[in-house]
């Protein structure tokens, strides 16, 4: 019975959170719509981890760096001896350019950025923000296989204590049109903004880039990556990595910290969704209140340290 | 090096969402070049003024599209081709396939197009666009070389960036940090006027409606978030207290702790 197929992908040996997400709502899906999970990896690495979600098998491509047309050739082989009933990304990077790729070879249409899933009717349904999260799409995606991309942080990771998945070695091509040349990482070991379950946002109120430094303490005491708004992106403070909003990354964290940001609409566009929100700003009429769970009205400058040093001692604990 | 940008004409991103039925209201919405188009038309005007040749300005849509055109016109770019067609009845693949036919039709070394759609946040077109061409496609760019026959692109990945390396003709979608992109200039608006938008049907490209609006993806349903039911505010005047709030939300509220 053809179930569902799970892209997922390694980093330092591991599953990514991400695909373990898209892993684990796969299988909810598998379930329902009669079927086995099963996952593409591009290392045998991954069965291991891939059969505690509940994978059954995982079909290995050895390509060792992602290229566009190297994994689209490889995945839709896959695709076409599968059969499966649903094609699941997980909304990192290497997803979204590779998602639509496949939709458009095996004719078939996407969901992007879904933010919950079901299997209804014989058809999957999903759930997906539309106008940065200003309003909220239901769609039905036709055809097979049913191609959905999953909103990182949006579904929770469970894990089901399945053993190995088979490991079937599928034949892989890995030339390019493309070649990734260089892999440049800036700021070595700092936390992308995109998968953190915490992000700690500075904005403009933080008056010049060296204050960033209040930003990072906070950050790197509680695990949390920095994010930024977009007028300190602008001011060339710091990296467009780290922007949060329309133009910046969309985000949905645990937690979201914002401290000196006004919350102007495209800002709120972009973290809104995220599960608990704390705002510090001095000013008791900025809009970044409306969507805080936690606001305080007061000076980052005085609150930051004192707050950085709690969360110090309440992590030695 | 001639180019083609693919632009699409949405909502203002200050605009006030409403909803009727399974779409957005489009009455008194402000609508604007989609915000990564501008970094994708810009790349091309560079190129253009660099090295010469065209740059043609595409998109499908309806009638009131043709103000993003005359807007990227009035930019620098030299050409502009209007397909016909209500788009919002059309998912990705089919906007996709309108695109690819619409750039077969215009001569041209590269095609950009905005990283994602602002408004429906789809981020599909440019990939599927390179599929249907069978071009290779470069996503997310923040830095672009354009020599003959390849390019040199930097692509934003999470938490790094990858350079690559890509033959050409190639497909780039645009990411911010591309380039600063410029206002019109008034110069820029008056001879944007005398140049003639060419419009074409779906039918004048050979394309069949059926297929262009099969809706592979079908929206069922389209609704406001719920408001958030408003959250605390209290008084940080005193920072060790405020503090002391703050760490008690996050370990009993938030569970990060
Ligand atoms: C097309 C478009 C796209 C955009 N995309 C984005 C986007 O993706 N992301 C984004 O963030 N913005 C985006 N913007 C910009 C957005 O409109 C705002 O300009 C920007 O978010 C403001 O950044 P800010 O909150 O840091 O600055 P400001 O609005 O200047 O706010 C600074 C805040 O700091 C507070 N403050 C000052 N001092 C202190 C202190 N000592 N302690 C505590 N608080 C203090 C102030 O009260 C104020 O509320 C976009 C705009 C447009 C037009
Ligand atoms: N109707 C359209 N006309 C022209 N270009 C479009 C259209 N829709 C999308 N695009 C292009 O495709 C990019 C990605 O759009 P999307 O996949 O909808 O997020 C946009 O930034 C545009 O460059």
């Amino acid at each position: 019975m053809p179930g569902v197929l799970v892209f997922t992908e390694i980093k330092d040996g591991k599953l990514k959170k991400a695909s373990r997400e898209a892993l684990s709502i796969g299988r909810q899906l598998a379930e329902a719509a009669g079927g086995d999970l099963v996952a593409f990896a591009s290392d045998a690495a991954a069965a291991e981890e891939a059969g505690r979600y509940g994978a059954k098998k995982v079909y290995v491509a050895a390509i060792p760096a992602y290229t566009t047309e190297a994994y689209t050739a490889a995945l839709t082989q896959v695709v076409n001896d599968v059969q499966p009933s649903v094609l699941l990304f997980a909304g990192t990077s290497n997803g979204r350019d590779l998602a639509p790729r496949v939709a458009a070879r095996v004719n078939v249409g996407v969901a992007s950025d879904v933010d919950r899933l079901e299997w209804l009717n014989g058809k999957l349904r999903a759930r997906r923000p539309v106008y940065s999260g200003k309003a909220f799409a239901t769609v039905e995606v036709t055809g097979t296989p049913a191609i959905a991309t999953t909103r990182p942080n949006a579904f929770p990771a469970e894990e089901v204590g399945g053993g190995a998945a088979e490991v079937v070695n599928v034949s892989a091509d890995a030339a390019d049109r493309v070649k990734v040349v260089e892999t440049k990482v800036p700021e070595a070991g700092e936390l992308s903004v995109a998968e953190a379950d915490i992000i700690v946002s500075g904005g403009r109120g933080l008056k010049e880039a060296a204050n960033f430094s209040y930003i990072r303490d906070l950050a790197h005491a509680i695990g949390g990556a920095v994010g930024a708004s977009r007028a300190t992106v602008d001011a060339g403070w710091i990296d467009h990595q780290h922007q949060v909003g329309q133009t910046g990354r969309v985000v949905s964290p645990n937690l979201y910290i914002a401290a000196g940001v006004s919350g102007a609409i495209q800002h709120l566009a972009g973290m809104s969704s995220s599960k608990h929100i704390v705002a510090i700003n001095k000013d008791p009429e900025a809009p970044i209140f409306r969507v805080a769970d936690l606001g305080v009205v007061g000076d980052l400058f005085q609150i930051l340290p004192v707050l950085t040093e709690e969360v110090k001692k309440a992590k030695a604990h | 090096m001639n180019s083609v940008v693919c632009i699409s004409h949405v909502p203002d991103t200050e605009s006030r969402i409403k909803v009727t039925g399974n779409k957005i209201d489009e009455t008194g919405l402000k609508f604007i070049v989609s915000p990564y188009d501008e970094f994708a038309l810009e790349e091309a005007i560079r190129l253009k003024e660099k090295s010469g040749g065209d740059v043609t300005v595409l998109t499908f849509g309806p009638d009131r599209a043709q103000q993003c055109l005359r807007e990227a016109l009035a930019r620098g770019a030299t050409k502009a081709l209007h397909v016909k067609g209500e788009v919002s009845d059309a998912d990705s693949l089919g906007i996709a396939k309108v695109l690819a036919a619409a750039i077969k039709s215009v001569p041209h070394d590269v095609v950009f197009l905005g990283k994602q759609g602002v408004g429906t946040d789809n981020g599909l077109v440019g990939p599927m666009v390179a599929e249907l061409l069978g071009y290779p496609q470069v996503n997310v760019i923040t830095h672009l070389e354009i020599g003959d026959g390849k390019l040199v692109a930097h692509r934003e990945i999470e938490g790094a960036e990858e350079v690559l390396e890509a033959l050409t003709p190639a497909i780039v979608t645009a990411q911010k940090g591309l380039n600063e992109p410029r206002y019109a200039s008034l110069k820029g608006i008056m001879a944007a006027k005398k140049i003639v938008i060419d419009v074409k049907s779906l039918a004048d490209l050979g394309l069949d409606e059926g297929d262009v609006f099969q809706q592979r993806v079908v929206v069922v349903a389209m609704e406001m978030p719920a408001e958030k039911s408003g959250g605390r505010k209290i008084d940080g005047s005193d920072p060790n207290a405020a503090a002391q709030e703050i760490i008690k939300y996050i370990k009993e509220e938030a569970k990060a702790l």
